[in-house]
């Protein structure tokens, strides 16, 4: 912690401040010690428990899913092989209705977004101070523990798919044919400029919204996780509890929101208009 | 909020996990899913096959089953007919055979009968003449009186 005593603004800048490595113009590279640091160091920095936590949640992820897939057979499944069959059946149903091309992308892309999302919100449920003080306690100052509550997190999956729907629009509709789409529509070709910003926004706020959309719900849950957990502590169950069971079907609802509107966009990329 | 190298290394990441689902995830699980569903599709085939193959096979049983009792119908009648067959033949030498031994009975009776009248014909002659000698205190000359004798006898 800051101090010893912090004040209730104190705690919340506490908690909303990475864990930051990075390059201070005047300590070098170096952990920053407090946001101010931190903002200092600019772009040349990591967000070290973002990363740490993300990745370990994808190698989580990975891994029960391999675990799963390596004893996938055509007879009766069970346990693990049963649930990861009920992941892949939901991503594949939802993937069928929505897209209809072809592609050995997008399904698994979507698995990926839908399990990892979800078990980088999941650590929201995890109380507030509990990781937080497991770090104080072994000299770690700063520690966010929700990666989905870093918007580098999700403007960094949101970039990637962004990526994607790029790729795609030129592999299906030609440099030309994406450039036409950009600049030729809805008002035709003397329009040219009007159109591409109407278009160029559009195709903008695909990844920003997406990213934004998942940041500001986790952003905003955590937030109050932690205005309840500045409260006595008689009285925190009372609110936390209703929260927290709120909270799963939010957790679950953006994991799924990430995922559909991947697959839509995706699909509307593989279109001609 | 700071945007910084953080976001290349989600990117990073993102990209390695997708890429990782899509070669070691994805196509196994949904082989596998694939397979069982062709599995299921021909398991219920199968079983279709069966239950028309069981519908064939009752049919058949219902034809044969038919076809059994009708001759054991006809056998029945047969042997119906032979067992009255079998007992009137019986009934009729019986009683052929009872009238036999009647008659055979009926003959040594009387045969029998004549024999005891004559022996009682001739025990009457003699008492007859023992009693008239008796009577006459004389003896009647046996010889003498034969014919009468006799002819006394064959009255009685």
């Amino acid at each position: 912690m800051a101090s010893e005593n912090p004040t209730a603004s104190e705690y919340i800048q506490h908690h909303l401040t990475n864990l930051t490595y990075g390059f201070h113009p005047d300590h070098g590279w170096s952990f920053a010690h407090g946001a101010q640091e931190a903002s200092e160091m600019g772009f040349m920095a990591i967000h070290v428990d973002t990363m740490g936590w993300s990745v370990a949640l994808g190698i989580l992820f990975c891994g029960l899913f391999r675990v799963g897939a390596k004893t996938a057979h055509s007879g009766v499944p069970s346990g693990l092989l049963n649930f990861v069959e009920l992941m892949v059946e939901f991503v594949d149903k939802s993937v069928k209705e929505t897209f209809h091309g072809k592609s050995t992308v997008i399904a698994p892309l979507a698995l990926t977004i839908l399990v990892w999302v979800f078990l980088m919100n999941l650590m929201d449920l995890v109380p507030v101070d509990l990781i937080p003080y497991i770090f104080h306690a072994a000299g770690v100052d700063y520690m966010k523990v929700v990666p989905t509550t870093d918007v580098n997190a999700t403007l960094g999956m949101s970039i990637g798919v962004f990526l994607l729907i790029i790729f795609y629009s030129i592999k299906i509709k030609g440099i030309g044919g994406f450039v036409g789409e950009l600049t030729l529509q809805p008002f035709g070709k003397w329009m040219i400029p009007f159109n591409f910003l109407l278009e160029g926004v559009g195709l903008i706020a695909k990844p920003i919204s997406l990213a934004l959309r998942l940041f500001g719900n986790l952003y905003a849950g955590e937030l109050i996780f932690i205005l309840i957990a500045l409260m006595p502590f008689y009285v925190q169950w009372f609110l936390s509890v209703p929260w927290a069971i709120f909270h799963i079907l939010v957790i679950v609802l953006q994991a799924f929101i990430f995922m559909m509107l991947t697959i839509v966009y995706l699909s509307m990329a593989h279109e001609h208009h | 909020m700071n945007i910084n190298l953080t976001l290349i290394g989600q990117l990073i990441a993102f990209t390695i996990f997708v890429l990782f689902c899509m070669k070691y995830v994805w196509p196994p699980v949904s082989e596998a899913l694939a397979e069982r569903q062709k599995k299921i599709a021909e398991g219920l085939d199968a079983a279709d096959k069966a239950a028309r193959d069981l519908e064939t096979a009752k049919a058949k049983i219902e034809v044969e089953l038919g076809s059994a009792r009708a001759q054991a119908t006809d056998l029945l009648e047969q042997a119906n007919k032979r067992s009255s067959q079998i007992v009137n033949e019986a009934q009729g030498k019986a009683r052929e055979e009872a009238e036999k031994i009647m008659a055979s009975a009926q003959a040594q009776m009387a045969q029998e009968v004549a024999q005891a009248r004559e022996i009682l014909r001739a025990d009457v002659a003699k008492l007859a003449i023992s009693g008239a000698e008796r009577v006459l205190n004389a003896s009647v000359d046996a010889a003498a009186h034969k014919k009468l004798l006799t002819e006394l006898a064959e009255e009685l």
